[in-house]
């Protein structure tokens, strides 16, 4: 995983951008305009957060990158690798519940992907080996997802979209369901692999305190229509760890951000 | 990163509280079956009835014991239609359901006359049927328009269940139509597929029946309705009596089977073929 590969640009003008996102609309068949127009650039490698509240469109913001709607207008582009090898995808999809197949194992579900790619057994097999790992659930891979707690369902969520080798990891609140201890945990988790293995991460949340604590960049959203509200540079030092999370910076920049959050309370009820 | 030690939760089938509600449901039942064959017995030697208005269940046994020749060859072909019926209800109706599935305009174009042919009593239709059909075709035929629409309307159901995010991720992953089809489709729509099935089990039976006897004696056929129809103009009631108890626990036999077989299936993973405390 850590071997360097020659990247080449197609699609996007500037060498150093994962995602790029020009005058990005999108118009849902009701007439709801539900986000936009949005500019946004993620520099390769870069960690950013997306918060804001509900329906603010952060998530269709997520899937009009992973290109699962296409946006009413504007671009957006999104760096591949020109020499993509078999199996492998330059986007990973984590999303808000764990979307595992209830009727495959662990194994089968995080092997998914590069079935669909039609990569050899042998090499699959590797490759799964390494992601579970990575998510630490090695023992785990002959077990049914409704074995699994629900803070494991979203690790193997994790692995599947960790075993293309994805360039860009979008993750649409994959954390917002589970108890804060196991939502702690998987944060640190999250980290130390972007710290090992930087890729580009785009980040939903409606925590302050999670998209503190992950990105170097956070975008607080504004609701109907979704727009960018504000950006903040989140300089902490890495690694973090809880030593940051209970430092005074970390509450300085989570006083600051919320309060770039906070016209949104009053603007939408619930 | 560590790995949470929960263990896999199961079912402890062997405590013995579950033991006991199990006994209890295969108990209860029998003890109402054999206070209801002690009613029976004892309401025609009070009254004396005799065995051509109402028999006993000793005669009825006995004639069972006695007609076994006959009566076994009658369920064999009463068998053999409905598994003929049943096997062309399952594939017609997970084919059809398929393409359904794949083409809106097939859909569109076929589906209410699926629904005709549903509504219809297929007592009204058999007559018809056995005009223009040999008669073993017309009772297959009359055993498969009854089962397939609940296989169709089940499979059609759980095809488009499928669980929006997982489709999505197909999408991501560049799935082709095949694939999508059989890794995430098929799958999902297991469950569903099998509980049509369940019915149509049932349903293909009675199917069976309906043309058997809408054959009557005109037809050449042997089957166990056929039966009960020759044996009603005989008044052999007996014989009716035995036939009827072969042809429902027939039914049963094979509702047995479907629902074995649907949980040997979805055990793994489904919720309802899983213990209630999980």
């Amino acid at each position: 995983m850590a071997e360097p590969k020659t990247l080449s640009e197609t699609g996007i003008g500037t060498a150093d951008l994962a995602v790029s996102l020009r005058g990005v609309t999108k118009v849902y068949g009701s007439g709801v305009t539900a986000l936009g127009p949005l500019d946004l650039d993620v520099d390769k490698g870069e960690f950013v957060s997306l918060l804001g509240p509900s329906g603010c469109g952060k998530s269709t913001a997520l899937r009009l990158i992973a290109g699962l709607n296409a946006p009413t207008s504007g671009t957006v582009r999104v760096s591949r690798r020109a020499n993509q090898a078999r199996g492998t995808h330059s986007i990973g999809f984590v999303f808000q519940e764990p979307t595992l197949m209830p009727w495959a194992s662990v194994r089968e579900n995080v092997r998914l992907p590069l079935k669909l790619a039609h990569q050899p057994a042998a090499e699959a097999n590797s490759r799964v080996g390494e992601a579970l790992t990575q998510v630490g659930l090695a023992e785990f891979a002959d077990a049914y997802p409704r074995e699994l707690s629900g803070g494991m369902k979203m690790r193997v969520s994790l692995a599947r979209a960790l075993v293309t080798d994805p360039d860009i990891l979008l993750m649409d609140e994959p954390f917002a369901a589970l108890d804060e201890i196991t939502r702690f945990r998987l944060n640190n988790d999250l980290l130390a692999l972007w710290r090992n293995l930087r890729k580009t991460v785009i980040f939903v949340t409606h925590s302050v305190f999670e998209s503190v604590y992950l990105s170097q960049r956070v975008i607080v959203m504004t609701s109907r229509p979704g727009r960018i509200g504000a950006e903040f540079r989140i300089a902490a030092p890495e690694p973090r760890g809880e030593d940051f999370r209970t430092s005074a910076d970390y509450a300085g920049y989570c006083r600051t951000v919320s309060g770039a959050l906070a016209p949104s309370y009053s603007g939408a009820a619930g | 990163m560590d790995a949470l030690p929960t263990p896999p939760l199961a079912a402890e089938p062997g405590s013995p509280e579950s033991r006991t509600v199990r006994l209890v449901r295969i108990l209860l039942p029998i003890a109402v079956l054999a206070a209801g064959i002690a009613v029976w017995a004892l309401v025609v030697r009070i009254n004396n009835i005799p065995p051509y208005v109402l028999p006993g269940p000793g005669a009825v046994l006995q004639t069972l014991i006695g007609d076994w020749q006959v009566l076994s060859k009658s369920l064999l072909v009463t068998l053999l239609t409905t598994l003929e019926g049943f096997v062309a209800a399952a594939v017609g109706g997970i084919v059809l359901a398929l393409l359904f599935n794949q083409s809106k305009w097939l859909e569109y174009s076929l589906f209410p006359y699926a629904v005709i042919l549903q509504v219809t009593p297929v007592i009204a239709i058999a007559p018809l049927l056995l005009i223009y059909l040999p008669q073993e075709t017309a009772v297959i035929v009359c055993a498969w328009i009854v089962a397939f629409f609940p296989v169709l309307s089940n499979t059609t159901l759980g095809l488009n269940s499928v669980d929006r995010n997982l489709a999505g991720l197909f999408q991501l992953y560049g799935a082709s139509r095949l694939q999508t089809l059989r890794y995430l489709k098929l799958p999902a729509a297991l469950p569903f597929i099998l509980g049509g099935l369940r019915i149509a089990g049932g349903l293909s039976l009675i199917g069976a029946v309906v043309a058997e006897i809408a054959a009557g004696t005109a037809g050449a056929g042997s089957g166990l309705a056929y039966r009960i129809a020759e044996s009603g103009y005989r008044l052999n009631i007996p014989r009716m009596f035995a036939a009827l108890l072969l042809l429902s626990a027939a039914g049963i036999v094979i509702y047995g089977l479907l629902a074995l077989t649907s949980h040997l299936v979805l055990r793994r993973w489904h919720e309802s073929a899983l213990g209630k405390e999980n």
